[in-house]
């Protein structure tokens, strides 16, 4: 099961290595990971998506994250109202003749064509998972040369939405 | 001898002066009350050392780093306070790396600075240079690397603080040699600020309730104690509710004292060489209560058959353990000291359980540890069995990892606290000699009493030169089969008796090695010997070495293999 994760840390070198680190010998995978300092600039916000297999194992997730000394809180927010996203920039093949076809199917996307080449055209989208995912399926039979993206970041609504029964609680 | 550090003068109120880095280290080592340090020079540390050496500083120089951190965290474990170690870059630093995993296995607190380049060549494989943040940042409680001489002070503080507080652990400061010769402000009195790091000391009252009424409700209850209770002090407690609730108890290797070994209610170390009546305690129980222990695959067994009808409650200061290995009903995040206490005072109702205590006893008579006899050859047990007799107990015990280290948890009792000093989680060879050097500093008028294998002593016997060097007189106990006595054993056991590398026949003259560096050395071969040449050691006003030439192929019984549960326990009687 994927988790969205949040930390935040404090922004000082070699904080990334520590967390990366310690997932990595504790067996956990990580799929993306975004990291950029908060409206305090000597904290930074950490964005995780982990793959693990049960509840159990992702209360360790979280419980060895605490455990780091620079690591100041952490949740499991996948549960809860977020707004994530994430962005990705694609370099399509497309000739002269399918500039415009691409164009209309970006367009309810609201993704901007950024770049264009002789034979390919860059878009950048953001939303979440699933938009970027169904842009790129839309994309596929033209041809992707290349692909980048960041990997979702989150965080919890301003609003709070009641009735959650299934929201993670840390022991203590 | 003398181990106090020359205190400071002005400790109370603590001036804020314009110092060097290298003085910032000494002077914070006076603020910390540290009373010795154990390490050894080198370039990229030489600033500091030239400051401890016109301060006095009480330094003690090891033979090789591992030797000195293995000292440190002797004197750690014996004295519950910081082992503080001081060693230079590169080579230096890399020595120290498994005495400072092993500190983390074992939740000791260490204070490790590490000499390290200059700035301004860091990261351009400099002379001595090593990454020895990377290196140490998944074995170390946490690291710090000095970029900026003003934060040196805050750095120290803050890393005594992490290494003593909470779970302890080893915490390394990495100083560069520039940082040590720059001059910056030195204030000690600023209070230790760290946001994300807040051990939680009290239990949650909730837990604590639940854990009294389980208790009341319990039929078959039992204790499981680790290291915890040491570190927390609270072994009298330990002891007052378990008389309270009349609950049985059993121990981790490293918990073996947070009980008494004698006390009536006490069954036993658990896990895989613990003794039968303990493993089927935990393997029977309806509800175990651990106790500062994160049921470690030595003590578990097979995890799928490890106490399959109990209900769990687990009191630990590191939420991390509680739910990682068996999952746990009553999560108490508490010092063991903080929740005993409170379970004392609600004083429960005491459960149903004195049929399972009785049943306990009689079990604890019929399946006692053993091993048979040989009036030809002297049995390694036997040695362990008659140092426990000739000094009452009163000792301290200090092992590697194997087959004399399992002798040493079984036929020595231990009645008081942090009377074994062991490499538990890392089972690092070659840890106990330098562990009996800091055992000693820290209780100089306590026999220590070193148990070492003839391989594991081979790994760190340089030592020798500083035990002779400061008179220090710790009895060596070499338990010596000319082989990897526990490796052999599972080759026996386990690999068709092909014995790949574990029959050592070539070895040194131990009692000339010994006199090599001027200190006693005797051996014993029969069995008529023994008890005569144990006296005369413990007797012997100095450091001293016996070899003690045992059965080579004695085996450590009972055990429990690998993969199997806790309940099924190999060599349980003699045949």
């Amino acid at each position: 099961m994927k988790r969205i994760i949040t930390a935040t840390v404090n922004n000082v070198s070699g904080v990334l290595n520590r967390v990366t680190g310690m997932l990595a010998r504790r067996d956990y995978n990580i799929e993306s990971i975004t990291v950029g300092h908060t409206e305090n600039p000597t904290i930074s916000r950490m964005t995780f998506v982990v793959v693990v297999d049960d509840i159990r194992s992702i209360e360790q997730v979280l419980k060895q994250l605490n455990k780091q000394i620079d690591v100041l809180k952490v949740a499991d927010i996948t549960d809860e109202a977020i707004v994530s996203r994430e962005l990705a920039l694609i370099k399509v093949f497309a000739n002269a003749q399918q500039r415009g076809e691409i164009a209309a199917v970006i367009n309810p996307f609201r993704a901007v064509i950024l770049d264009v080449g002789r034979e390919t055209m860059t878009v950048q989208v953001t939303g979440d998972q699933q938009k970027i995912e169904a842009l790129i399926d839309l994309l596929h039979p033209y041809g992707i040369k290349e692909l980048a993206r960041t990997g979702i970041t989150a965080f919890k609504r301003g609003h709070k939405l009641p009735n959650n029964e299934q929201r993670m609680t840390l022991i203590n | 001898m003398s181990t106090k550090l020359r205190k400071n003068e002005n400790t109370a109120s603590s001036e804020k002066k314009m110092m060097t880095g290298s003085s910032m280290l000494v002077e914070a080592l006076k603020e910390e009350n540290v009373e010795v340090v154990f390490g050894y020079p080198g370039g990229a540390i030489l600033p500091a050392y030239d400051e401890m050496y016109k301060d006095g500083v009480n330094h003690i120089l090891a033979r090789h780093e591992q030797g000195a951190i293995h000292a440190a965290e002797g004197y750690a474990r014996v004295s519950g306070k910081p082992g503080v170690v001081i060693v230079t870059s590169g080579p230096g630093a890399t020595n120290i790396i498994t005495g400072i995993a092993d500190a983390m296995m074992d939740s000791l607190p260490l204070v490790v600075f590490t000499g390290q380049v200059a700035t301004q060549v860091i990261g351009t494989d400099a002379f001595q240079e090593s990454d020895v943040m990377g290196i140490t940042m998944p074995i170390t409680k946490h690291n710090y690397q000095v970029r900026d001489i003003n934060e040196l002070p805050r750095i120290i503080k803050e890393a005594f603080h992490i290494a003593t507080t909470g779970r302890p652990g080893p915490v390394l400061i990495d100083l560069p040699k520039d940082v040590s010769l720059e001059t910056g402000l030195f204030d000690y009195s600023q209070e230790v600020n760290l946001p994300g790091y807040q051990p939680t000391i009290m239990p949650n009252k909730l837990q604590i309730r639940k854990l009294v009424e389980a208790v009341s409700s319990a039929k078959k209850p039992v204790i499981l104690a680790g290291a915890g209770i040491l570190h927390a002090k609270g072994s009298a407690e330990l002891i007052e509710y378990a008389e309270q609730q009349q609950i049985p108890v059993v121990t981790t290797l490293l918990g073996l004292g947070a009980f008494p070994g004698e006390h009536e209610l006490f069954l036993g170390m658990a896990g895989m060489h613990g003794t039968y009546t303990a493993n089927n305690a935990i393997y029977q129980s309806d509800l175990l209560i651990s106790i500062g222990s994160r049921f470690d695959d030595r003590v578990t067994g097979n995890l799928k058959k490890f106490a399959p009808n109990a209900k769990v409650a687990h009191i630990d200061i590191d939420p991390a353990e509680i739910g990682k290995n068996i999952e746990t009903q009553i999560p108490i995040v508490a010092d063991a000291k903080e929740a005993l206490k409170e379970l004392i005072a609600q004083n429960g109702v005491r459960g149903q359980n004195s049929v399972w205590n009785e049943d306990l006893k009689q079990l604890k008579q019929e399946y006692p540890l053993w091993y048979k006899k040989d009036p030809s050859i002297i049995k390694p047990q036997q040695v362990i069995e008659c140092i426990y007799e000739k000094t009452n107990g009163e000792a301290i015990v200090t092992t590697d990892v194997g087959q004399h280290q399992m002798w040493a948890a079984q036929f020595f009792k231990y009645n008081k606290p942090n009377r074994l000093v062991t490499s538990g989680g890392l089972g690092t060879m070659g840890f106990g000699f330098p562990a009996a050097i800091g055992a000693q500093l820290a209780e100089p008028n306590t026999p220590v009493i070193s148990v070492l294998g003839d391989a594991g002593f081979q790994m760190t016997l340089q030592e020798l030169s500083l035990i002779q060097e400061m008179k220090l007189p710790v009895k060596i106990v070499v338990i010596n089969n000319a082989s990897l006595g526990m490796v052999r054993q599972w080759q026996q056991l386990f690999y068709d008796e092909r014995y790949s590398n574990s029959l050592v026949p070539v070895q040194p003259d131990f009692v000339k090695l010994a006199e090599a560096y001027d200190i006693k050395g005797m051996r014993v071969e029969n069995v008529a010997d023994l008890e005569k040449t144990v006296e005369e050691m413990l007797n012997y006003d100095g450091p001293v070495l016996v070899d003690f030439r045992v059965a080579p192929k004695e085996n450590v019984y009972p055990m429990v293999a690998p993969g199997a549960g806790l309940h099924e326990m190999i060599g349980v009687k003699p045949e």
